[in-house]
This record gives C-alpha cells, sequence and structure tokens, in this order.
C-alpha cells in the first residue's frame, strides 16, 4: 500500500524513512560531506557582510592604481607589470584576502564569495529546472507507454545524441549573443537565466531515462493495480501511488545533479559562454586566473579548488543518500559524462572533457 | 549399521547484521546413510537452506559465523582449506537450487557449463570426452535430443528442462550425495511431480543419497526416507517418513500437515493454516520458539526443550516438545485429523 | 540478429535526421538576432551580411534554409567567414590529433579503471576499497580543465618534465608523439578511471551476488575460474557498453583539454571558433560530434546484443 502521507508511515514503527534517516546518521562521511558543503554555502552567503565590512570593495570594483597598507608597507594592488598583488591574508585588515584576481585589481575574496554564489544558485536552480522536467517527462513517458513514451523517449534520445558539453557549448554560444525570446519571455544575452536554461535542459535526458524506467516497474506492482480497480483516475494515480515511491530515488539524483551541472557551468564559463561579465562565477575566476598561471597560480587553485570541494561534498553525501535510502538501488546516476549503459546499470551522466 | 556418508553435529551458523547478529542456524545435527533421501523441511527462515549450503563451504563469508561439525566420510568440512572444499564440491557432493533460471550463467550455452565442471575436476578428459558426458547426462534426466540441446543457452531451455539439466550437471561428475535446496517452489506444479520423480529415479538406479529442502510436506512424501522439521535455525522434529506422516510428535508438524490438502478427504470449510508467522531470528522468544503460535503451550515451554527421543518404542524419532506423548496423540487430533488450531 | 542491425540502423539514420534539424533550430530559430548577422559577427561589413544572406538563404522559408544548410556540410562547401577556410578541410586535419588523445587516454582509464575496480570489488569494505573510492569520486569531481591547466603549470612551465603541449605527428616522430600527449592522456584518463573504476566495482558486487556465481562455486570451479569466467564475463559488459558511449562523445571534440594543450584538433578548432564567436565551424563540429555519438550508440546496441545471448537469439522456449 503506497504511503498517503509520508510522515504517517515514518510514526508508525520503522517505515522506510525512519529507517533511511537512522541509516544516514551512523554515515558519518556522508554526514560530513553535508556538513562541507553547508559551509559552503555559508561562506559564500556571507559575501556581503565580507564585502561591506571586511574588504570593504565590491566584486567589480576596480583597484588598479591604488595602493594598500600591508603591516605598515604601502603596496601596488597591481604592480608596475601588470601582476596582481598576492594573498595578503590579513596584512591589510582582511582586505586582499587572497589577493587582487587580475590587472583589474579587484579583491579576489570578495569576488569568490559572490562567485560562489552564481555558481550554486546556477547548480542548485538548474538542478531543480533539470529534476522537476525530467521527472515530468519521465512519468507521462513511464506511465502511459505507447506514443507518448516514443515521443518523449526519441526526444531525449535525439538531446542525449549531442556530446553534452557541445550542445551547452552551441546553445550558450547562440543565446550569450541576442539572448532568448520566447513569447512573452524574454531573456537579454547576459542574463543569469540564459547558463540556468541552458544546463537545466540539457541534463534532462540523464535524469528521465532512469526515472523512466523505475516508472515503469513502479507501474506494475500490486499497489497500482489495486489504485486502479478502485476507480483512482490517473492523475492521481501518478501522483499519489508512484510519485511518493520515486521521492527517495529523486532526492538522491537531483543532490548529484546539482554536482553535475556546476561543472557544467564551470566548464561554459571557463569558455566563455556560461556566464557572462559583469557576472562572475567560478568558472569565469578560473578563466581569469588562467592567464596569470605562472606568475600567480593561486589565481586559478582557488576558484578550482572550491569548486571541487563543493562537488566531492555533493557526490558523497549523494552516495550516502543513496546507500541510506535504498542500498539495493540499481539505478545511478554519476556526476559525470557516462551516458547510458542499457538495462543492467542505467548510468546517467554529466559532461564530456 | 553402516557408516553414515555425512554426519552433521551441532551445526551452527549465524550472521553478523547493521542490526545485530542473526543465529540462522542453532544446533542442527542428523546423519545421511549412503543411498538415503533426507528430506528437511521448514519455513523461510527456518535455517534449512543455510544448513545446506554450509554443508559445502557457500555461507563463508566475513560475516558469518560458523560452528560444529559435518563431516563427509569422516572428512571434517567446517574448517576445510579451500582446496580441499573446491574438491568436495561437484566431485563427491552436487548441488541444485532454487530457481534454474538464474542459477546457470545466461551467457554461456548449457553444454559449456556442464563441460566446464567436469574439466574442473578432471583435467585428464578432453573435451570432446567432457561433451560426450554432458549430453550423457542430459540423456539421463530425461531431456529429449541432448546432442542438439547441449548447445542451447539457459534461456531456451523450459522451466522444467532446465531444473533437469541443473541437475544433470551436479551428477556429472558422479558425487555420492546430492544437495537440492528447493528444487521443485520455482516450477509448475505438474513439473514439479516430473522432477521429484526423476530425483526418486535417480535415486533407486544410482544409490544418490539425497537431502532434499522443501517448505512443502507435499514434496517429501513422494521421495523422502526420513524427515527432518526446522523452525527458526533449531531441528524440533526429526523422524522416518512414516513416523513424521502417522505419528508426529510436534505442534509445528501437525500444523504442516495439517495444512496439507488431501485428496483422500472431505475439503475442509477453510484453508487450515498455521496461524501467525515465523518468529523473526532476532527476536526470538524464551525457550521453545514455537510458543506464540502454539495451542497448545503450558507452564514448561518457558525453558528449551531438547531433541530427545521420548517414545520407547522409536529410538530414532526425536522431537523437541515437552508434552507427553499420549497427550500429543490426543491433542494432535483436530477435526478428525491431524492438525493444529490456533492458539487461544 | 540481422533484422536487429537492420532496425538499428535505420533508427540510427532517423536519429541523425532529427539530430540534424535539432541543429539547425539551435543555431538559426532559436536565437533572437539575425541569423546572418550572427555568423557575420560583431563589426561586420554590410555587403558581408548580404552575401551571407544569399549564399545560406536566409530569406527563403525554413524547410529551404535547412536543406541549403545541408546542402552545405554534405557537399564539403562550409566556409568560415572570420577565419577564411574551408570547416571541413579544417575537421579532417585536427582528426588524427584528437583520435590519438582519445585512443591514448583511453588505453590509460580503461586499463586502470578495470584494475582499481576489480582491487576494489574484491576486497570491497576493506582499506584499499576505501582508499580507492576516494581517489575515484576525488577524481570525478574536479573541472578537469582546471586540473589540465595546473598540470601543464607546474609540470611542463615550471618544471619542464613534460613538453608544452603541442601536438606532433605520429608519421614524424612517435616517440615526440608520445611525449607530447603523456600529461594530455593523464589528465583526461584521470576522470574516466574515476568512473570506470566505481562502474566495475558495483557492477561486480551485483554479478558476484547473482545466484549464477553460486552455482560456479557450487561446481567446485577454483576461485580464478570463478572470477575470470563468470563474474568478469558478466560484470565488463555494462562496461563495454559505457566505454562505446564515452569515446564516441569524446571523439567529438575534447575540447578543453585540446585547448589547454594546445593540440591542434577538432576541440580545439571548436574552441578557436568560440573566441572568436564563429558559427560556422561550431555548427559543423557539433553534427560530426553527434554522428560519432550515435554511430558509436549503435554500434554499443549492437554489440550488447551480441554480448546477451537472449537478445541476440531472442527469448524461444518457455
Amino acid at each position: 500500500m503506497a504511503p498517503e502521507s509520508i510522515a504517517a508511515t515514518g510514526l508508525a514503527g520503522a517505515g522506510p524513512w525512519r529507517l533511511g534517516l537512522r541509516r544516514l546518521r551512523s554515515n558519518r562521511v556522508a554526514l560530513a560531506s553535508l556538513g562541507l558543503f553547508a559551509l559552503i554555502v555559508v561562506f559564500v552567503l556571507a559575501a556581503p557582510l565580507w564585502a561591506d565590512h571586511v574588504a570593504e570593495t565590491g566584486p567589480n570594483k576596480t583597484h588598479t592604481l591604488q595602493k594598500i597598507e600591508v603591516d605598515g608597507e604601502k603596496r601596488d594592488v597591481v604592480n608596475p607589470e601588470g601582476k596582481p598583488i598576492g594573498p595578503v591574508w590579513l596584512g591589510a585588515g582582511g582586505k586582499f584576502f587572497l589577493g587582487a584576481d587580475s590587472r583589474l585589481g579587484r579583491d579576489e575574496m570578495v569576488r569568490l564569495m559572490y562567485g560562489g554564489r552564481t555558481s550554486l544558485f546556477i547548480g542548485i536552480v538548474s538542478g531543480l529546472l533539470t529534476t522537476a522536467l525530467a521527472t515530468l517527462l519521465a512519468l507521462l513517458s513511464g506511465y502511459f507507454r505507447g506514443w507518448t513514451d516514443t515521443v518523449i523517449s526519441r526526444a531525449m534520445d535525439v538531446i542525449w545524441a549531442f556530446p553534452v558539453l557541445l550542445f551547452a557549448i552551441a546553445l550558450g554560444l547562440v543565446l550569450a549573443v541576442g539572448g532568448l525570446q520566447i513569447g512573452p519571455l524574454h531573456l537579454s544575452g547576459g542574463s543569469i537565466w540564459i547558463p540556468i536554461l541552458i544546463i537545466g535542459v540539457v541534463m534532462v535526458p540523464y535524469m528521465a531515462r532512469p526515472i523512466r524506467g523505475e516508472v515503469l516497474s513502479l507501474r506494475e506492482k500490486e499497489f497500482v493495480e489495486s489504485a486502479i480497480a478502485q476507480g483512482a483516475g490517473t492523475v492521481r494515480i501518478m501522483f499519489s501511488e508512484i510519485l511518493p515511491n520515486l521521492i527517495s530515488t529523486i532526492i538522491v539524483f537531483f543532490t548529484l545533479n546539482i554536482a553535475a551541472n556546476m561543472l557544467l557551468e564551470s566548464a561554459l564559463s571557463f569558455l566563455g559562454v556560461g556566464v557572462q561579465a559583469p557576472n562572475a562565477s567560478w568558472g569565469t575566476m578560473i578563466a581569469t586566473g588562467n592567464n596569470l598561471i605562472s606568475s600567480a597560480p593561486l589565481l586559478t587553485i582557488i576558484p578550482g579548488t572550491m569548486i571541487l570541494l563543493t562537488v566531492l561534498s555533493l557526490n558523497v553525501f549523494g552516495d550516502g543518500l543513496r546507500d541510506a535510502l535504498d542500498p539495493k538501488s540499481k539505478v545511478r546516476f554519476e556526476a559525470h559524462s557516462g551516458l547510458s549503459a542499457p538495462e543492467g546499470s542505467e548510468t546517467i551522466g554529466g559532461l564530456t572533457p | 549399521m553402516t557408516e553414515p556418508l555425512l554426519c552433521v553435529r551441532d551445526l551452527r551458523v549465524g550472521f553478523v547484521t547493521e542490526t545485530g547478529r542473526v543465529q540462522a542456524a542453532d544446533g542442527v545435527s542428523f546423519d545421511v546413510a549412503p543411498g538415503e533421501v533426507l528430506a528437511i523441511v521448514g519455513e523461510s527462515g527456518s535455517g534449512k537452506s543455510v544448513t545446506a549450503q554450509t554443508i559445502i563451504g557457500l555461507t563463508r563469508s566475513p560475516n558469518s559465523r560458523i560452528a560444529g561439525s559435518v563431516r563427509l566420510r569422516g572428512a571434517e568440512l567446517i574448517d576445510a582449506g579451500d582446496d580441499e572444499l573446491r574438491k568436495v564440491r561437484g566431485e563427491q557432493i552436487g548441488m541444485v537450487f532454487q530457481d534454474p533460471m538464474t542459477s546457470f550463467n545466461p551467457v554461456y550455452r548449457v553444454g559449456r557449463q556442464i563441460v566446464e565442471a567436469v574439466r574442473a575436476h578432471r583435467r585428464d578428459i578432453g573435451n570432446s570426452e567432457a561433451r560426450e558426458i554432458a549430453v550423457e547426462m542430459l540423456d539421463s534426466v530425461g531431456i529429449p535430443d541432448p546432442a542438439q540441446r547441449i548447445d542451447d543457452y539457459p534461456h531456451e531451455f523450459s522451466g522444467g528442462m532446465r531444473q533437469r539439466a541443473m541437475i544433470a550437471m551436479a551428477l556429472a561428475l558422479e558425487p555420492e550425495l546430492l544437495i537440492a535446496d528447493e528444487p521443485t517452489t520455482a516450477l509448475d506444479v505438474t513439473v514439479q511431480a516430473q522432477i521429484l520423480a526423476l530425483l526418486e529415479r535417480l535415486n533407486r538406479e544410482r544409490g544418490l543419497a539425497t537431502i532434499l529442502i522443501t517448505h512443502d510436506l507435499g514434496v517429501v512424501a513422494e521421495v523422502a526416507d526420513r524427515v527432518l522439521v526446522m523452525y527458526a535455525g533449531r531441528v524440533v522434529e526429526q523422524g522416518t517418513l512414516d513416523e513424521i506422516f502417522y505419528d508426529p510428535q510436534h505442534p509445528y508438524t501437525w500444523g504442516l500437515l495439517g495444512s496439507l490438502t488431501r485428496i483422500d478427504r472431505d475439503r475442509p470449510e477453510r484453508l487450515p493454516q498455521i496461524s501467525g508467522a515465523p518468529p523473526s531470528l532476532q527476536s526470538l522468544p524464551q525457550g521453545c520458539p514455537f510458543r506464540p503460535r502454539c495451542p497448545h503451550e503450558f507452564d514448561r515451554c518457558p525453558e528449551l526443550p531438547g531433541l530427545d527421543a521420548r517414545l520407547a518404542e522409536a529410538p530414532a524419532h526425536l522431537d523437541r516438545c515437552w508434552l507427553e506423548p499420549e497427550e500429543k496423540r490426543e491433542l494432535r487430533q483436530v477435526e478428525g485429523q491431524i492438525g493444529l488450531e490456533a492458539p487461544k | 540478429m540481422a533484422r536487429f542491425v537492420v532496425r538499428r540502423l535505420i533508427g540510427m539514420v532517423a536519429v541523425l535526421f532529427a539530430v540534424s534539424v535539432l541543429t539547425f533550430l539551435v543555431f538559426n530559430v532559436i536565437p533572437n538576432s539575425d541569423p546572418a548577422q550572427r555568423m557575420a559577427g560583431r563589426a561586420a561589413k554590410p555587403e558581408l551580411i548580404a552575401t551571407i544572406n544569399e549564399e545560406w538563404g536566409f530569406e527563403d522559408p525554413l524547410p529551404q534554409q535547412y536543406l541549403t544548410m545541408m546542402g552545405k556540410v554534405f557537399s564539403g562547401d562550409l566556409v568560415s567567414y572570420k577565419g577564411r577556410e574551408n570547416v571541413e578541410e579544417r575537421i579532417v586535419e585536427g582528426i588524427p590529433a584528437t583520435v590519438s588523445l582519445c585512443l591514448g587516454a583511453a588505453v590509460i582509464w580503461l586499463f586502470f579503471g578495470i584494475l582499481f575496480g576489480y582491487l576494489s570489488a574484491v576486497r570491497a569494505g576493506g582499506l584499499l576499497d576505501r582508499g580507492l573510492t576516494v581517489l575515484a569520486v576525488t577524481g570525478i569531481s574536479m573541472p578537469v580543465f582546471w586540473l589540465a591547466a595546473i598540470f601543464l603549470n607546474y609540470l611542463t612551465y615550471k618544471t619542464e618534465i613534460f613538453p608544452s603541449g603541442e601536438y606532433v605527428e605520429f608519421t614524424t616522430d612517435p616517440l615526440e608523439w608520445a611525449n607530447h600527449l603523456i600529461l594530455p592522456w593523464i589528465t583526461l584518463a584521470i576522470l574516466y578511471v574515476g568512473f570506470y573504476s566505481r562502474v566495475l566495482r558495483s557492477s561486480m558486487l551485483d554479478v558476484m551476488n547473482e545466484d549464477y556465481v553460486r552455482t560456479a562455486r557450487a561446481k567446485g570451479l577454483s576461485e580464478r575460474r570463478v572470477m575470470s569466467r563468470h563474474v568478469m564475463r558478466n560484470s565488463l559488459i555494462p562496461i563495454v557498453t559505457l566505454f562505446g558511449l564515452d569515446f564516441g562523445a569524446l571523439l567529438g571534440g575534447a575540447i578543453l583539454i585540446e585547448a589547454i594543450f594546445s593540440l591542434n584538433g577538432v576541440g580545439q578548432y571548436a574552441y578557436e571558433s568560440l573566441q572568436s564567436l564563429d558559427l560556422p565551424p561550431i555548427m559543423a563540429i557539433v553534427l560530426y560530434g553527434a554522428f560519432f555519438v550515435v554511430l558509436l550508440n549503435t554500434l554499443v546496441d549492437i554489440a550488447y546484443a551480441y554480448l546477451d545471448p537472449r537478445i541476440r537469439l531472442g527469448t524461444s522456449a518457455q
């Protein structure tokens, strides 16, 4: 009997959610990862605080010709050869904590925090988009089968045929110039919603396929048959019977998808077809830093490390979540360029380098 | 008295799980004489499969705790090294499992899998000779056109044929003992009868000792010489086929017998069954594990009964129930037949 | 089996057709600006825009435009306006570098991926397994271009252990060819090794619990034989199919790696075109990339059917 309300099941003895939560709580590695992710979120949320009160500057404010006082000594923010100042740490009271980012003399720490907001925002929102779309399409496709399934699956196959990165790049390229206009929806080329849309849509097939597989098998289960026999309508069955059983899979996928999306966004931004100036993300920061990599390697290392830590924490937590909620799950989503393997182990992916 | 082929003494198998330790088999002892058919009967969770698989060491794992003794013609198997165990498997003891579809590797032809079994033990037998042996075996288990079918894939066989092929593979090296773990459970009723007939014939013609694991007493009646009834990891009754069917001593056995549908009796009004469910091995009641489902529980039951012979005239008929034999004979009669009511 | 292959090939053509239509839509219809202008670039002269309009027929109805575009692609006549060169020729020139990169990396990642996955699975839960898992998850969590940039900086510029990029033809000098490719190979492989080892590990753990593995042991087969003949044979099937797909996608141009290591392959061409917002090459490369993905996808489906006799022969007697 499908749980009418998840909470009700949890209360009546060891329901699946209770068990899952207990398993998760005993998985210290997963909890540590969640903690790391939470720390990172706090870090980026603190951006305005740091910018206003410690660094006293904004992410896009240039300080090329200025000097700052470091431990009593006056130093150029950008020296005459164009080399930005390295990490000052606390020498100037927190200003230029990580140094300046380029010839433009912007505060790297402030940019790191604001850029992180962009990266996380894009990752999470596009993740929501992908998850919502994929779930809807998978439900329709798996439940109704027949023509609906054929059409949706073929459409997914076509998108799937494009190497993820190439496709996203192509979309990014054409939309970055003129923006997007569909009916009442108008987005300018520099809008942050363009990468969100692109990434959100491009990743849909990779999530839709495994979820569709689950819908197909859930559909055959007895509780669906009995609901039909009781005269329940289609929409009700989809949402009250099938969907609750998909939730644990969806949650796991959503977590792993955020990770994959963040990697994709960083690649797109690095190539110049993702986040556009004046917005910044960790990806654009790597691009900026790359120009100075021999003289100031930290400018490249630091944003990349932030991406690594965030994605890593999400991946590890996502795995822990999967083990806790459904240890026997054969359905897989990996934050990487795996494309599907038929039957057996369904894997879905992210990004072709 | 002939030397027993297999001698199991006080076998105990436990598993360490995330919620604690589970004792799947607790103090199981029995003998199998050469050429004898021993049936082990019980519900799921009774420990019958675990016992059977432990005989050839299939339950060895980092999570398992195995103790006791299993002697095959005097040679101890419990602590045998991997190489020794490997030699026993297939060559001295053959094993057949419940689901022949998943028990064959789907990507290899059936003949090849049989040949593999033969050549693993007898390197001196060449490929073509091994194939001939395989064809003979398929023939002897009643598969028509064996020379053709030897090159078929498992999915190309029907359920019953597949199980026959599995039996052929298990017997390819002519072991003295066959362990059949629920060989008919996954098959249609009509096919079940055929497989049982096959096992009976193999036992008769080759003197093949057999341990038959099943949850179905009806299956047992066809083939077995002796019966072991297991519940919650312990043997609760053991005796000859006649003893078990005509003079059962344990309430659980009464329940099993009572739930058999018999052609030679009137149809009961309700389908009889043993009320309640098998206990969780992690929370066994104190004393006799059958207490919660037994209508005849009395004040001695919180003490675990030993597996003893309580009938002077049948010293090999053992059971674990404190009730007096005369009481048992009376209590087991329910509506004119042997059965078990619900507890009050 | 033959019928299966034919059906798959037809499906492949159908998907490729759909892919071309989608490419067309993406490049010419979806965006909100004048297509000729987009192609010519921001500071283009009006004459150039007019020329483009003519050649590509942007005034014509959409289906006609599509045919014109396809005509250009297939006749080898696709010209880049900014680069002033024939796009297809340039792509063909870049193929040896891209293929060299992909093949070399593939060999490395398959070898280590399978090795690590195997070790992880047979000692599941142990220290080695956990260590390898940590490495694997880290490997798939990092932006590969970032790793490449860092490797380039520390292993090439700073210490000169490896030469800086630049592709050397195999026919010119095999040793240099390999020398210049080692770092890109390793960088690319790191990502995939992590992934493949995890896939193999999980596949092996699933297979090791299958009934037929238990039967194999019960038959008295040696552990080595159980592993190689029964466990590996079946565990590798998902790896094989996955590899086909990944390799196909990679052939579409490992843009980031090629760009950072200056490997002059198809990927680098894509990168340069991106920098200059040059559309025709991107369009062609997208089609080319999709072609390989679909081709390998189809080959993989066929191979999978071949490997699994249930599919190959159809499920008959029941």
